[in-house]
C-alpha cells in the first residue's frame, strides 16, 4: 500500500517535471543542488532569475519545436 | 520457462496484429471500426520497438551504457541536466509533435485510408524513427552539438553550410504553409477568428502575470489561461450571432493574410515573456491534452471509417492535391512517417539532457512512434467523415464551385454519395456558414474531432463547441510556430548573412535584427499570399513544396547517419540508414522533378506558367487573375516555385555527392574515423542497475 502511494507520488512528480520541461523549464531544485555541490563559490539564481534565464534561452532564436 | 512464456507472448501479439491488419485490409464494402486500425497500429509499433530498435541499439550503434553523456560532462543545471528518461520523453515528444502529423494524413485521405496508413507504419518503423534515434545518438556522442555542426564535423565545412542554407528555406516554406492553414480555417468564420484573436490579449495578460504578479508560476497561469480560452470559445458563438460583431470578425483570406504578416513581424520583435512564452504554455499543454483526449475518443468510441480503403484518386487525378501515389503520397504525409525537422530537435535540447546513452532508444525511436500514432489518429478522424463531405471540404472552389448544389453535382460524378442537405447540415452542426472548400486540413480535422469528441462529451449540441475548440487548438500552436519560427529564421539569416556582411551578425543590433526579421516575414509572407489567392487553394502548390523540403532535410540527416556508420566501421549495418535514405531521396527528387517539369499544369510549375503565357499572348484572362498584370504575377510565382524546387534538388544531390565521398574515404581508411568526443566513464550513479 505504502509502495503504491510512493509510486503514485513519484509518477505525479515526474509528470509535473515533464510538463515544465516541455516549455523549457528544468527542475529548479536540481539546479540549486547542482550549484551547491559543484560551484559552492558562485552565486545561485533565485527562482525568478532562473525562470527568466530559461525563458530567454528557450525563445532566444533556437529551433525548439517542430512543425 | 519464463523465456518460453515471453516468446509465446510475442507470438500471440504478432498474430493479433496480423489478424487486425487482415481485417482492415481484406474488409471491402462494409465500414470498419477505428479500433481495428488502432490494434494493428499498436501491434506494429510494439513489435518494431521491441525487435528492430533493439537490433539498432545493440548491433548497429552498440549503445554503451557506461559512456559519458553531455548532461553529466557539462552539467550546469540549466541546458545540460541529467534527466529522467520518462520526463525527457515528454519533453522530446512535445517538441516534435505539431501540425505536420495532423495535416499530412488528412490530405492523404483522398486516396483512401489504406495508402496513408501503410506508409505511416512502414515509414516510421524503417525511416522516421530510425532517423530520430540515430541523430540523437550521434549528437549525444558529440557533446550535444547541432545538426549543422555535426555535418560540418563529419562531412566538411561546405556541406555544413549547404545544409544550413537548405534549413532556412524549409523554415520559410513551413511558416508559409502553416500560416496558410490558419488563413483557410479562419476566412469568413467570425466565431473562429474571434476566438483566435482573443488568444492575443489572453496571452498578454498571462505574460504580465507570470512576469510580475506571480513570477514563474507556469501551472497556475496556464490554468487561468485555459479557462479564459474556453470562455472565448463560448463567447465566439455570441459574436457570430450578433450581426454588428460578426461583421467585424468576418474577414477574407487576403485580409487575414496581411494581419498574419503584421502579427508575425510584431510578435517576433516583442520580448519573449510577453507573448511568445505564455502562448507556448497554452499551445503545448492544449496540444498534449487534446492528443490524449483524441486517443481516448478513438479507442473507446471506435468510430466507423466511412472513407473507402482505396479511392480512384490513387491515379493522381484527385481534387485535394494532384500527382500520383508515387511519389506524392510520400511527400504529402510528412511528419507522421519521417520528418527532417526532427533531426534538428534530436540534435537540439534533448541530447543535452539525456542521462544515459541507453535512453536514446526509448526517447528517439519511442517518441517518433508516438508521433506516428498521432498521425494515424488524424487519418482516422478524416476517414470518419462521410467521403462526400470530406471532398466538399477539401476540393478547391475552382473544381466544385461555391454552392452546396454545385459541390454535390461535382462530387456525385466522382461516385461519392452526397446531398446538398448533408453539406449544409454539417455546416450548421459545427456552427459555420459554409464548409465548402475549407481546404488546408485543419477544418476537416476539426469536423472529425468534433464528431469523435462530441460522442464522448456533450452530444450533437456540443459539436460546434468542439469544432471551434479544435480550430483554436490548431491555430494556437501554428501561431506559436509562426512567432518562434520567425525568430529562429531571423537568427539563421543573421548568421548566414554575417558571413558576407559582418555587421549583420550582431544580434544585439536593433537595425540588423529588424532587417533580418523583415526579410524573413517577407519571405514566408510572399508564399502565403501566393497560396491564399491561388484558385486551386494554395495547398496544392505549397504543401508539396513543404513536403519536398522537409523530406530533403530528412535525406540530409540520413546521409549524415550513413556516413557516421561507415566512419565507425559499422559497414555491415549501414543498410539500416542506406535503405531509408535511398527511398527518401528517390521520392523527393522524383517529386521535385515532376513539380518542375510535368506536362500537366496541375502538377508542373513550368507547364502552368506556359499555360498562362499562351493565354497572355492571346489576350485571354485566366482565373484567378483579374488583370494582365496579375497574369504576369502568376507566371512569376510559377518560376519562383520551380526555382525553389530546383534548389532543393541541387542541395540534396550535392549532399549525396559529399556523402558518397565521405563514405569512400572512410572505407579506404583502416580504423574508425568518426569524430566522437573521447571516451569517458559515466558517473556510477547514472549507469543502470544503480
Amino acid at each position: 500500500m505504502l509502495n503504491k502511494i510512493t509510486g503514485i507520488t513519484r509518477a505525479a512528480r515526474y509528470l509535473g517535471q515533464s510538463m515544465r520541461l516541455m516549455v523549457g523549464v528544468p527542475e529548479y531544485s536540481t539546479y540549486v543542488s547542482h550549484m551547491k555541490t559543484a560551484h559552492p563559490d558562485q552565486p545561485v539564481m533565485s527562482y525568478q532569475e532562473f525562470f527568466r534565464e530559461r525563458q530567454e534561452a528557450r525563445y532566444g532564436g533556437k529551433i525548439s519545436r517542430c512543425c | 520457462m519464463g523465456h518460453v512464456t515471453t516468446k509465446l507472448g510475442w507470438l500471440a501479439f504478432a498474430v493479433l496484429g496480423a489478424f487486425a491488419f487482415a481485417y482492415v485490409a481484406l474488409n471491402r464494402g462494409e465500414s470498419i471500426g477505428a479500433i481495428w486500425i488502432v490494434i494493428a497500429t499498436i501491434c506494429v509499433y510494439t513489435i518494431a520497438y521491441r525487435f528492430y530498435s533493439h537490433f539498432i541499439a545493440r548491433r548497429v550503434l552498440r549503445l554503451d551504457v557506461t559512456r559519458m553523456t553531455p548532461a553529466y560532462k557539462f552539467n550546469d543545471g540549466l541546458d545540460y541536466v541529467p534527466t529522467n528518461r520518462y520526463v525527457l520523453f515528454g519533453h522530446h515528444f512535445a517538441a516534435i509533435a505539431g501540425a505536420g502529423p495532423l495535416v499530412g494524413p488528412i490530405l492523404a485521405a483522398q486516396m483512401g485510408y489504406m495508402p496513408g496508413m501503410l506508409w505511416l507504419l512502414a515509414g516510421v518503423v524503417f525511416a522516421g524513427a530510425v532517423q530520430d534515434f540515430i541523430v540523437l545518438f550521434i549528437s549525444t556522442r558529440r557533446d550535444g552539438r547541432s545538426l549543422g555542426d555535426l555535418i560540418k564535423a563529419e562531412l566538411g565545412q561546405i556541406p555544413g553550410m549547404i545544409a544550413l542554407f537548405g534549413t532556412f528555406f524549409i523554415m520559410l516554406i513551413l511558416l508559409a504553409v502553416l500560416a496558410l492553414i490558419v488563413v483557410k480555417a479562419l476566412a469568413e468564420s467570425p466565431w473562429g477568428t474571434f476566438t483566435v484573436a482573443a488568444t492575443i490579449p489572453i496571452a498578454l495578460f498571462m505574460g504580465v502575470y507570470a512576469r510580475f504578479i506571480r513570477p514563474g508560476a507556469i501551472g497556475e497561469v496556464s490554468l487561468i489561461g485555459f479557462v479564459l480560452l474556453m470562455l472565448s470559445i463560448v463567447a465566439g458563438q455570441y459574436v457570430q450571432e450578433i450581426p454588428s460583431m460578426a461583421a467585424i470578425f468576418t474577414l477574407t483570406g487576403e485580409q487575414l493574410t496581411w494581419m498574419l504578416i503584421a502579427y508575425g513581424f510584431i510578435a517576433s520583435v516583442l520580448p519573449v515573456w510577453l507573448l511568445l512564452a505564455p502562448r507556448d504554455y497554452l499551445s503545448t499543454f492544449l496540444k498534449i491534452g487534446t492528443i490524449v483526449g483524441l486517443a481516448i475518443g478513438v479507442i473507446f468510441i471506435s468510430p466507423e471509417l466511412k472513407m473507402p480503403a482505396f479511392t480512384q484518386f490513387v491515379d493522381g487525378s484527385g481534387p485535394v492535391w494532384s500527382g500520383s501515389l508515387f511519389p506524392f503520397l510520400f511527400i504529402t504525409i510528412a511528419c507522421g512517417a519521417i520528418s527532417g525537422f526532427h533531426s534538428l530537435i534530436s540534435s537540439g535540447t534533448t541530447p543535452k539532457m539525456i542521462r544515459n546513452e541507453g535512453d536514446a532508444r526509448f526517447i528517439g525511436y519511442g517518441a517518433m512512434l508516438m508521433e506516428s500514432f498521432v498521425a494515424i489518429m488524424a487519418l482516422v478522424a478524416a476517414s470518419t467523415i462521410e467521403p462526400g463531405v470530406y471532398f466538399a471540404m477539401n476540393s478547391p472552389a475552382a473544381i466544385i464551385g461555391t454552392t452546396a448544389e454545385s459541390a454535390t453535382q461535382a462530387i456525385s460524378q466522382w461516385g461519392f454519395y452526397v446531398t446538398p442537405e448533408m453539406i449544409t447540415q454539417t455546416a450548421r452542426d459545427v456552427g459555420e456558414h459554409t464548409i465548402i472548400s475549407r481546404t488546408g486540413g485543419a477544418p476537416t480535422l476539426a469536423v472529425g474531432m468534433a464528431q469523435i469528441l462530441s460522442d464522448v462529451i456533450g452530444g450533437r449540441t456540443m459539436m460546434a463547441f468542439w469544432y471551434h475548440f479544435a480550430i483554436l487548438f490548431e491555430a494556437l500552436f501554428i501561431l506559436t510556430a509562426v512567432d518562434a519560427g520567425t525568430r529562429a529564421g531571423r537568427f539563421m539569416l543573421q548568421d548566414l548573412l554575417g558571413t558576407f556582411i559582418p555587421s549583420m551578425k550582431r544580434t544585439d543590433s536593433v537595425i540588423a535584427s529588424l532587417i533580418a526579421t523583415a526579410i524573413c516575414v517577407a519571405g514566408w509572407g510572399y508564399f502565403l499570399y501566393q497560396g491564399v489567392v491561388d484558385p486551386l487553394g494554395g495547398i496544392n502548390t505549397l504543401w508539396p513544396l513543404f513536403g519536398i523540403s522537409n523530406q530533403m532535410l530528412a535525406g540530409i540527416a540520413l546521409i549524415l547517419c550513413t556516413c557516421v556508420l561507415f566512419k565507425m566501421k559499422h559497414d555491415r549495418f549501414a543498410w539500416v540508414t542506406i535503405v531509408p535514405a535511398t527511398w527518401v531521396l528517390v521520392c523527393t527528387l522524383t517529386a521535385a522533378w515532376q513539380k518542375i517539369f510535368d506536362l500537366n499544369p496541375r502538377i508542373g510549375f513550368l507547364a502552368h506558367a506556359s499555360k498562362y503565357k499562351e493565354a497572355l499572348a492571346d489576350d485571354v484572362l485566366l482565373a484567378p487573375a483579374k488583370s494582365m498584370e496579375q497574369m504576369r504575377q502568376v507566371i512569376f510565382n510559377d518560376y519562383v516555385n520551380a526555382s525553389l524546387a530546383g534548389l532543393f534538388m541541387l542541395v540534396l544531390i550535392s549532399m549525396l555527392l559529399f556523402g558518397i565521398h565521405t563514405v569512400l574515404r572512410a572505407r579506404g581508411t583502416g580504423g574508425p574515423t568518426a569524430r566522437e568526443a573521447p571516451f569517458e566513464l559515466l558517473p556510477v550513479e547514472a549507469t543502470p542497475g544503480t
